[in-house]
């Protein structure tokens, strides 16, 4: 009986297609059109002026504690890209750029982070779940649906995402052999922003990456540089294809960085070097596919102007609706709403006595 | 009309739905080729397929999230935990997310889904499978939990458990699983959620109980009639949340004397809600305190003092002579 090896012809590969110059490899350029290459980078645009919006509104009082998406909007935009509007989308908590690409409004979100449910609503048609705080806790429920597709024999895929500390959670591993087990159509989108909180990449895990846990699975992995548009296009299109033609789920892992606080109530002076955020702010998604386009002659100066001014625009207005939206929020029985299908009688009670308690107070504040 | 045990008429309610409606699907742990480690869902791999009947990864927490999924996708997934005491490995997905889809996405994704688990004690079995852990699911808004008491009435609630629009946490007494027989007709049955009802008429006192400490507290009730003249009315609970407490709250204007037992810890247990409402609602008409049999605020111990730790007919007998002579 003796020790042997068992041979694991796995490796990792990574894909890179637009350098942080904006230079790009031909070879590996997806089919893309010029007017989808604009679409990109509009809705990496939108998401950073609505992320820097929200960070504003948050700092005069007027929203609460939300999760910045700043460096974040190539892995977000160039997964999502990829989705039909019957293909289902799972984020976690700092979608921002992903959410609004599939039609959520600023205005929708604007509202969510005040406070208010009804900004979580998502409309009947988008098959979006919503904001997942738990980490790592939403991908179960992608494997679900996945499953639920693949008994209904229909051509939909699963996208979900989560962070780098997600890996750690016992919901990701359960999910990922889940999905393998079965053979489900999901596509597990990984944002390896390097931080957890406070926590760093290494100090999360031992594995040289993150896309390498696949291999425990039985299911493809690949890692790419998630700061690029074209690379996380790519990458995502092979699995999402794959997922719909009935090859099961894959792990990708998209390296990228956050740029600003994890959220809105911490610090990140605190916890890391400005040295290293200077380094990615060389590797910024934004301004590299910016170049490429500019050099490609799909955009010029004016254009990028013009869009911005366009956005601006479009986010006043938002900003606006939602205001208006949230002044006829102040019900506060509205917490009732959406427990149960029916109100059981006891919470009938205390709805009712509640409200006969508001009414009363504000008879009394009358006299 | 066949006699079936619980497990008997379970299978019949799930065979049952899974004919009618090709939305329903079941998970969890050996539930497939193994018909479940108690039979519950034996031959439904056989009748259905491994595609409806899904032996699953050992993982209880990915087992109710992907139930979630299902049921967000139209799907009316009937997931089981091998034993309640190995549920809490899932409680992170019923409490953050089963129970508050409907309320997070302000209707757009509803959860019938139904989460089955043997529970409770007395059947000798190992740590972690004695437990009677009914008030964490009763404590959490959005989610129903019921617990059956007899084969007959255990198949009707659980037909109406996987047809409710909400999830439901369904316990099944274990003791009970296969104690008795019953009748359960062949034709369609439901049992609405949110209703308890009354097992024995009576003016003198009210005992309330649900689960396998049902039959103790009739047992007790029978001997309270025979031999000391005493009628009890005795209302087998069914839905612990949420409580039909109009029922009870009726009976004790009645009675006036209320004894409510249960096997799950006393502390915070459900026996302190159910006092709770008799206080608010029919506290004039009270005649005496309010009695609990309980199990004791401890571990449940391993089975060679697991009769010591439920109620017995014995404590269930002095509670109700405390009840009456007040």
């Amino acid at each position: 009986m003796p020790r042997k090896e068992i041979k694991l012809d796995h490796s990792i590969e990574h894909l890179s297609i637009l350098d942080e110059n904006g230079r790009l490899d031909q070879d590996l350029m997806p089919d893309l059109s010029k007017e989808q290459l604009l679409r990109f980078h509009r809705g990496m645009l939108l998401a950073r002026r609505f992320d820097e919006r929200l960070l504003l509104l948050q700092r005069q009082g007027h929203i609460g504690t939300f999760a910045p998406v700043k460096g974040q909007e190539a892995a977000q935009i160039g997964a999502v890209a990829n989705l039909k509007a019957e293909d289902w989308m799972l984020p976690a908590f700092r979608e921002i750029a992903a959410i609004l690409w599939r039609g959520t409004l600023p205005s929708a979100l604007i509202i969510f982070n005040a406070g208010y449910n009804e900004g979580g609503k998502i409309p009947q048609q988008q098959r979006d779940f919503p904001n997942a705080v738990p980490v790592a806790s939403q991908l179960p429920h992608g494997v679900g649906i996945a499953y639920g597709i693949k008994y209904r024999k229909k051509q939909e895929v699963v996208l979900t995402f989560f962070g780098d500390g997600a890996t750690s959670e016992g919901d990701f591993h359960e999910a990922l052999n889940f999905a393998a087990v079965f053979e489900v159509p999901a596509v597990f989108i990984c944002q390896n922003n390097h931080w957890a909180i406070s926590v760093p990449r290494e100090k999360q895990t031992k594995s040289k990456t993150l896309a390498q846990k696949a291999l425990a699975y039985g299911i493809p992995g690949i890692q790419v540089d998630g700061n690029d548009v074209l690379a996380v296009y790519a990458a995502t299109q092979e699995a999402v294809e794959r997922a719909r033609s009935g090859g099961g789920p894959t792990l990708i892992e998209c390296v990228t960085y956050r740029l600003t606080m994890h959220t809105t109530v911490d610090d990140p002076t605190k916890y890391r070097q400005e040295e290293e955020v200077k380094i990615w702010e060389k590797r910024d998604p934004l301004p590299r596919f910016q170049k490429f386009l500019q050099e490609a002659g799909h955009l010029s100066e004016k254009d990028i102007d013009d869009l911005e001014k366009e956005i601006k625009e479009h986010l006043d207005t938002e900003w606006s609706e939602a205001q208006q939206q949230m002044e006829k929020m102040g019900n506060p029985l509205d917490m009732f709403e959406h427990v149960y299908a029916q109100l059981p009688p006891y919470l009938q009670e205390q709805k009712e006595a509640f409200s006969q308690f508001i009414e009363a107070q504000k008879e009394a504040d009358h006299a | 009309m066949p006699e079936l045990t619980m497990v008997e008429a379970l299978n019949l309610a799930l065979k049952q739905e899974m004919e009618k409606d090709d939305r329903v699907m079941v998970l969890g742990e050996d539930v497939g080729v193994d018909g479940g480690v108690f039979r519950v869902t034996d031959g439904l791999i056989d009748a259905f397929g491994k595609e409806r009947v899904m032996d699953t990864p050992l993982a209880e927490g990915v087992i109710v999230g992907a139930s979630l999924g299902m049921a967000a996708y139209g799907l009316r997934p009937v997931c089981e935990m091998q034993f309640s005491g190995f549920s809490y490995f899932a409680m992170h997905q019923v409490e953050g997310h089963v129970s508050r889809l409907r309320w997070r996405s302000q209707g757009r994704y509803t959860v019938p889904m139904v989460i089955r688990m043997p529970y409770g004690a007395g059947v000798h079995a190992l740590e972690h499978h004695s437990e009677s852990k009914e008030i964490y699911y009763a404590h959490t808004p959005g989610l129903k939990m019921v617990i059956p008491s007899s084969p007959r009435n255990a198949r009707a609630l659980l037909v109406s458990a996987i047809r409710d629009p909400d999830p439901v946490v369904f316990f099944e007494p274990k003791l009970i699983y296969r104690a008795f027989r019953e009748e359960v007709p062949e034709e369609e049955e439901t049992f609405p959620l949110g209703k308890s009802r009354i097992l024995r008429e009576g003016n003198d006192l009210t005992l309330i109980a649900y689960g396998a400490m049902l039959h103790r507290t009739l047992e007790a009730a029978a001997r309270l009639s025979e031999e000391e003249g005493v009628e009890a009315e005795v209302i087998d609970l069914v839905t612990i949340h949420p409580l039909d407490d109009k029922l009870f709250t009726e009976s004790a204007r009645k009675t006036g004397r209320i004894v409510i037992v249960h096997e799950a810890h006393r502390s915070f247990g459900p026996a302190g809600e159910i006092m709770a409402r008799l206080i608010e609602k029919s506290f004039f008409y009270l005649e005496a305190p309010i009695q609990r049999v309980t199990g004791f605020d401890v571990i449940v111990p391993f089975f060679a003092r697991e009769q010591d730790y439920l109620p017995t007919v014995p404590r269930i007998l002095a509670a109700a002579r405390q009840a009456l002579s007040a």
